[in-house]
């Protein structure tokens, strides 16, 4: 199975994933820290995927979404975008809204 | 290394009408963007305009670029 496939597999078979350098207990960049925080403000589940441990997903993640920078957050399979865009719609509601209707 | 007034220059010389608020400390940078081109477009779409225009001029550095993108109207009721 090709990255991009391998990819799109993990990015559709969680409703919310997090790619990002390191993981929510050691986050390894200042901005993958600020999106795992926002995501546990949120009190929403997730999965995350540290792009340090393995290049090819460091480099696919950014082909599959046409996005250079990590990280990067899914929502039932659909790009939302970086740590800038997580933190705007985060403080303006938009975030939380989307993840709650996850649960219901 | 890369300065704010090379990401400022490279953003308004591949956007139309363009207008780029920046700084950033060598290692950081806050970029307010406004153009017409992001108008109608969603959030993803308005950065990644401005990834493709920056291209691989930055390579590492675009890391450490934060951006807000704004359509005028945006700005415009922004500044009320």
């Amino acid at each position: 199975m090709s990255i991009q496939e391998q990819l799109k597999e993990v990015v559709e078979s969680n409703d919310v994933v997090l790619f990002m350098k390191g993981n929510p207990d050691f986050p390894q960049c200042g901005f993958s820290g600020t999106a795992t925080q926002i995501l546990q403000q949120c009190e929403t589940k997730f999965a995350s995927v540290d792009v340090l441990a393995d290049s090819s997903v460091r480099e696919g993640i950014k082909e599959y979404s046409n996005w250079p920078t990590i990280p990067q957050l899914y929502i039932k399979g659909e790009f939302i975008g970086g740590c800038d865009i997580m933190r705007e719609m985060f403080e303006n509601g938009e975030l939380k809204a989307k993840l709650d209707s996850l649960d219901s | 290394m890369v300065t704010p007034e090379d990401i400022k220059g490279w953003i308004e010389a591949g956007l139309e009408d363009c207008q780029v608020e920046i700084d950033g400390d060598g290692h950081h940078f806050e970029a307010v963007i406004v153009s017409p081109e992001f108008t109608g477009k969603s959030r993803i779409a308005q950065h990644q305009l401005v990834y493709g225009v920056l291209g691989d001029k930055m390579k590492a550095a675009i890391h450490a670029l934060s951006m807000k993108t704004l359509s005028p109207e945006e700005h415009a009721a922004a500044q009320d």
